[in-house]
Parts: C-alpha cells; sequence; structure tokens
C-alpha cells in the first residue's frame, strides 16, 4: 500500500486531527489512491524547470508601516468559544 | 376652491390609471425572472421598485428553496430594508447599474453581521466583524444581499455534497447534484431565487456549477478581484467571480467587484476597463484554439462532445478563425492541483483550533486535546481527506517529490498557455466532462470526482480567466456549458466571446420548469 496506516496516524498528527480508528483504514486506502494517481508526475521531465508558486508575475507589495485600527478588541473577541477580561481563554497547555 | 377639487379628482384619476396600467402591464411578468440589466431599466424608470422586486425574490424563495436547497441564510428582512435605501436612492437620483438589484453571496464571502458558515460545521456560529471588500463594493451600489448560498465544505468538492448543512438539488433535475463548490450560486441564479450571485472558483467552482445548472459563470484573471474576506481555500488559486442569467449581466457584476484593493496584496493594480463595453456583435479577426488533447479526454461524454463541437461550429460561422492547438501537459493537471491545492488548504485551514472564532470542543481539559477533537469534530470528511493530503505532501520527506515537483509541472503547464495564446485570443473547451450526475452517485469515490475537474483546473493553475456559457443541453435535458479561456486580464475578450455566442444561441432563454405544483409531490 502506498500509505500505511502509521504513516495516517503520524500526518493526522500533524496536522491536528484526531481521526477515528474505522476511519484510518478507510482514509489509508483513499489517499493512497490519490498518491498513486499524482505519481503520475513522475513521468514528467522537470530538470531545470523553476517552480511556480504565484501564476501572476508580481514583485513585492510593500506598503507604509502605519499604525491604523482594523477592528476594536470588542469585535474580534466577539466570535471567541471562551473569552475573559478582553483576552482569549484556553485549556490548559500543559499538563 | 370647487375647480381645484375638479383638479384633483382629475389628478386621481389619472394616478389611478396610471397604476392600472402599470399593474396590468406588469402583470404578466414574473420579477424574479428578470436579468440585472431588464431589472435596472425598470428602477431606473421607476416602473418597479427595488422594495417590490425584493419581496419577489424573498417570495420565490419561500416557494421553491425548500425543494432546491440554494440558501444556507435568507435575511429577508435587512433585505427589504436595504431595498428601502436604494429605492431612496434612486428616487434622489444616485443610482448605478446594481442599485436596488436582489444578489445573493456564496457562503465563504464575509458578510458583517451577517453569518458565514462557509458549508462547515466549524463555522455554524460564525458571525464577521467586517465586510469582504467585494461586499463593500456592493453595498456602495445599493445592491440588495439577500442571503448567503450553500457550497461545499470550505468550497472543496464538485457537487456541494459536502455542505455540512445540507443538499443543494438541480434546478434542472432535483435528483441530481447543482455542481459545486458554488451548487447553492447556480441553483439559486437557475432558478430565479436572485438576480445575480457571486461564487468562488479554486479548480473550477463557479464554471462547473454554471454549466450544470444552464447558467454564466467567471472566473477572473488571478489578482482581478480582491480576495479580502473571501474565506481563504487555496490561496495561490481562489477568485471570487459572477454568476449571471446572461454575459451582459456577469460583465455588469464584473465592473463594480473588479480592482486593486491594498487590503489584498496578490490583488493587481492594474486598469479595470468597462467591460460591457466588449459586448459588441462581430468576431470577425479572431482566433480561437481547440485544445487537441481535450477532445481526446477519456470519459467525455458524447452529448456534452457534441454540444461544444456545435458551439465550435457557431463560433465559426460568426466569423472567427478556428485553429488546433496543443496542451501537451494537459494529463497532468489533476496530479498537480492535488498537490497544490490541498497543501495550501492544510495551511490555511491550521488556523481553525477553537480558539479565536468557530466550534470547540469545550470537554477536553488540555489544549492539544481541545485541537485535535474540535477540528476532527467540527471539519467533514472531504475536509479532513484534504488536510492529509496537504500535510503529507509538505512533510519532511515528500515535500519534493510532492509539493516541489508539482509547482515545477504547474510552470510547464503555464508555459503551454503561452505558446498556445501566441497562436490564438482564446481557448475553446467543454467546462465538464459529463452533464450533472445523480446525487449520491460518486460520493464515496474522491478521485473520480476529483478527475472531472480536469478542464477547468488549468485556468486556476495558470491564474488566466475562464467563463461557461449554456452551450446546449444532453438528451436527458440537462445544460452543458462552453467554456472559454483567455490570456491574463483579458476577460474582455472572454466576454466579447461570450455575447456574441449568446446572442446567436437561446440556450441561456431556457427555464428549468419548477411548478409548484411538481414540488408539492416531492
Amino acid at each position: 500500500m502506498k500509505i500505511s496506516r502509521e504513516e495516517v496516524i503520524h500526518v493526522a498528527d500533524l496536522a491536528r486531527l484526531d481521526v477515528d480508528k474505522e476511519l484510518i483504514d478507510k482514509f489509508a486506502v483513499q489517499l493512497g489512491t490519490i498518491l498513486e494517481y499524482v505519481d503520475t508526475l513522475e513521468n514528467v521531465d522537470t530538470k531545470g524547470v523553476r517552480p511556480t508558486s504565484h501564476a501572476i508575475s508580481m514583485t513585492n507589495a510593500f506598503r507604509e508601516d502605519e499604525e491604523k485600527e482594523l477592528s476594536n478588541r470588542e469585535s474580534a473577541l466577539a466570535n471567541a468559544p471562551e473569552k475573559a477580561d478582553g483576552n482569549f481563554i484556553v485549556p490548559k497547555v500543559v499538563g | 376652491m370647487r375647480i381645484l377639487d375638479l383638479k384633483n379628482i382629475a389628478a386621481s384619476g389619472i394616478i389611478k390609471f396610471l397604476l392600472k396600467y402599470r399593474i396590468k402591464g406588469l402583470a404578466g411578468m414574473k420579477l424574479y425572472e428578470l436579468t440585472i440589466q431588464e431589472a435596472h431599466r425598470l428602477l431606473r424608470k421607476k416602473e418597479i421598485s427595488s422594495q417590490d422586486l425584493t419581496r419577489a425574490i424573498l417570495d420565490r424563495i419561500n416557494a421553491v428553496d425548500e425543494a432546491v436547497g440554494a440558501y444556507i441564510t435568507v435575511d429577508g428582512e435587512t433585505a427589504m430594508t436595504q431595498a428601502q435605501m436604494a429605492d431612496k436612492a434612486i428616487l434622489e437620483g444616485r443610482m448605478t447599474p446594481l442599485t436596488g438589484i436582489p444578489v445573493a453571496l456564496k457562503d465563504l464571502i464575509c458578510t458583517k453581521g451577517l453569518r458565514t458558515t462557509c458549508g462547515s460545521k466549524i463555522l455554524e456560529n460564525f458571525i464577521p466583524p467586517y465586510d469582504a471588500t467585494v461586499v463593500k463594493k456592493l453595498r456602495k451600489e445599493h445592491a440588495v444581499v439577500v442571503g448567503k448560498l450553500n457550497m461545499d465544505e470550505f468550497a472543496m468538492g464538485s457537487s456541494t455534497e459536502n455542505s455540512g448543512f445540507k443538499l443543494t438539488h438541480n434546478p434542472w433535475d432535483l435528483t441530481r447534484i447543482p455542481g459545486g463548490s458554488s451548487g447553492g450560486s447556480a441553483a439559486a441564479v437557475a432558478a430565479d431565487m436572485c438576480i445575480g450571485a457571486l461564487g468562488s472558483d479554486t479548480g473550477g467552482s463557479i464554471r462547473q456549477p454554471a454549466s450544470h445548472c444552464g447558467v454564466v459563470g467567471l472566473k477572473p484573471t488571478y489578482g482581478r478581484v480582491s480576495r479580502f474576506g473571501l474565506v481563504a481555500f487555496a490561496s495561490s488559486l481562489d477568485q471570487i467571480g459572477p454568476i449571471t442569467k446572461n454575459v451582459t449581466d456577469s460583465a455588469i457584476l464584473m465592473n463594480t467587484i473588479s480592482g486593486y484593493d491594498a487590503s489584498d496584496s496578490t490583488s493587481v493594480p492594474e486598469d479595470v476597463p468597462d467591460y460591457t463595453s466588449f459586448l459588441e456583435k462581430g468576431l470577425k479577426g479572431m482566433t480561437v484554439g481547440i485544445p487537441k488533447e481535450y477532445t481526446a479526454t477519456q470519459g467525455l461524454d458524447p452529448d456534452v462532445f457534441q454540444a461544444v463541437k456545435d458551439a465550435v461550429k457557431k463560433i465559426e460561422d460568426l466569423g472567427a478563425q478556428c485553429i488546433d492547438i496543443s496542451l501537451p501537459h494537459t494529463e497532468y493537471v489533476v496530479a498537480v492541483y492535488y498537490v497544490i491545492a490541498p497543501s495550501e488548504a492544510s495551511s490555511n485551514l491550521a488556523r481553525y483550533d477553537g480558539v479565536k472564532y468557530g466550534y470547540r470542543d469545550k470537554d477536553k481539559a488540555y489544549l492539544m486535546d481541545m485541537y485535535k477533537s474540535t477540528r476532527s469534530k467540527g471539519f467533514g470528511l472531504e475536509v479532513q481527506r484534504r488536510i492529509l493530503l496537504g500535510t503529507y505532501s509538505l512533510s519532511a520527506g515528500y515535500y519534493n517529490a510532492y509539493y516541489g515537483k508539482a509547482s515545477q509541472v504547474r510552470t510547464l503547464i503555464i508555459e503551454d498557455f503561452k505558446k498556445a495564446f501566441n497562436t490564438c485570443d482564446v481557448i475553446l473547451s467543454p467546462v465538464a466532462p459529463s452533464p450533472a450526475f445523480k446525487i449520491g452517485e460518486m460520493s464515496d469515490d474522491p478521485l473520480t470526482m476529483y478527475l472531472s475537474d480536469i478542464f477547468t483546473i488549468s485556468a486556476n493553475l495558470a491564474g488566466i480567466p475562464g467563463i461557461s456559457v449554456p452551450c446546449g443541453f444532453s438528451s436527458e435535458g440537462l445544460p452543458v456549458g462552453l467554456q472559454i479561456m483567455a490570456r491574463h486580464f483579458e476577460e474582455g475578450k472572454l466576454f466579447k466571446v461570450a455575447y456574441n455566442f449568446e446572442q446567436a444561441t437561446d440556450f441561456h432563454m431556457k427555464k428549468p420548469k419548477l411548478e409548484l405544483t411538481e414540488l408539492k409531490k416531492l
């Protein structure tokens, strides 16, 4: 198989996903099929070809580093699942 | 005094007569069927008000959306208030082509104070604190935002079946998918539940549903329309664009939404022409290229093949010169896309962590457990599959073989187009290899679903514009679309060819039969 159970578990950990046990095998098969298809790219000679990350040729878009208010603290926090005293609240970081 | 009374009576008589005439004149007209251009004309002549039109749209949604399922959120009350403001603007002579026109937005375009879900449970209750730039531009012209439209979760899908909320049905055949990921947008326009809509296109998500629903969908050049306030899927591929009842309306919407925006550093400071100025008759001097690889594509439906072949003939009859061209790397576009798009998505979707907004699994005592549980419960399976695929492609040991290699082949795909456009002005092709399939038919087979994006993906990888226009019907009566692509920032050429084709055919005039009695039977 192109991608093993263990690899799916490892990648899920990197991606901060908690994949159900029953789903791991299914994902391994599906991802394997897709990756095997992607492997057809090996047939393309790309020696010396520059990679493209952006299709429109652009130079850096600089702007002045000026302070301005985009949104206030209240509206930035409005959608937070948990908040207190103008801050986001998260569960314990270390146990 | 008596004379004055008579005058009053006479005046009221005239008003009564006018009212009667007006009602009679509009009696046979279904306001919700109007195009942007037609509605604008009636609004300008004050034969209808934006409130009349908005009410007609809201009534239409009430009548048919239970069966179609295009909307996630309808905001009728705010829409009527906006319509009232639009009517005031019209009375005061402050009017643009979009003033008072009811439009709807794919639910990944942020609307201040109006829930924006991205079709995902993870954003089920997200209320944006700001408007996307395109929404600001629509509001500035007093367009009326009616509501938010269904989509595949985070725009990942070709059928809208991956929505975290509901299915959308194709108005032409309710047992079939509307296409995706902007399936709600295309279905709403086809079923007259808005006058025009905005969608987004990362690999065909505007053009393919437009094709399946028999409407016009444009993916503009990358950087033509600001992405500020568009929830990101794959940032080097995403573009917002219009879905409309005809080509003229597409040009009208593009005039409003295009242009540089300081809030999106990838938007391009290039002048925006008046796109309606390209809507003129005659294709003499225009060269159109037909890629030989596209007609050789496996699994191309014979009805689609025939409709596109007839369309090419028609465009030749209208004065264009047709030539054969080659895009040699066509067989690799799906593989390149399904490395690059999931890679970018895996990075973009890292922000959904249950901290700043969206769903959080509150049962977890530790941060890392909360992250993982929140994301696995909040994201649907297709989104998780693509995050895994992208994370794998970018991970140590695989980066060069997958992301690196795909980015190099992307360069070769772009070079194919550059060479082709040395010999032709526009390229013609099918939009999707087959008409809309049945709901559920492909939902457990991701790769087959991905392969159906073959004709649309290249434009996103190359950053070029592409439009889908209705070009026929399958033997089962399902719409088929023709794709036209051009060089960067040459949307004008797309409009010219599409407009000439549309004026010479009547496919865009046909409407799906959504009779209320039929709907009740379902």
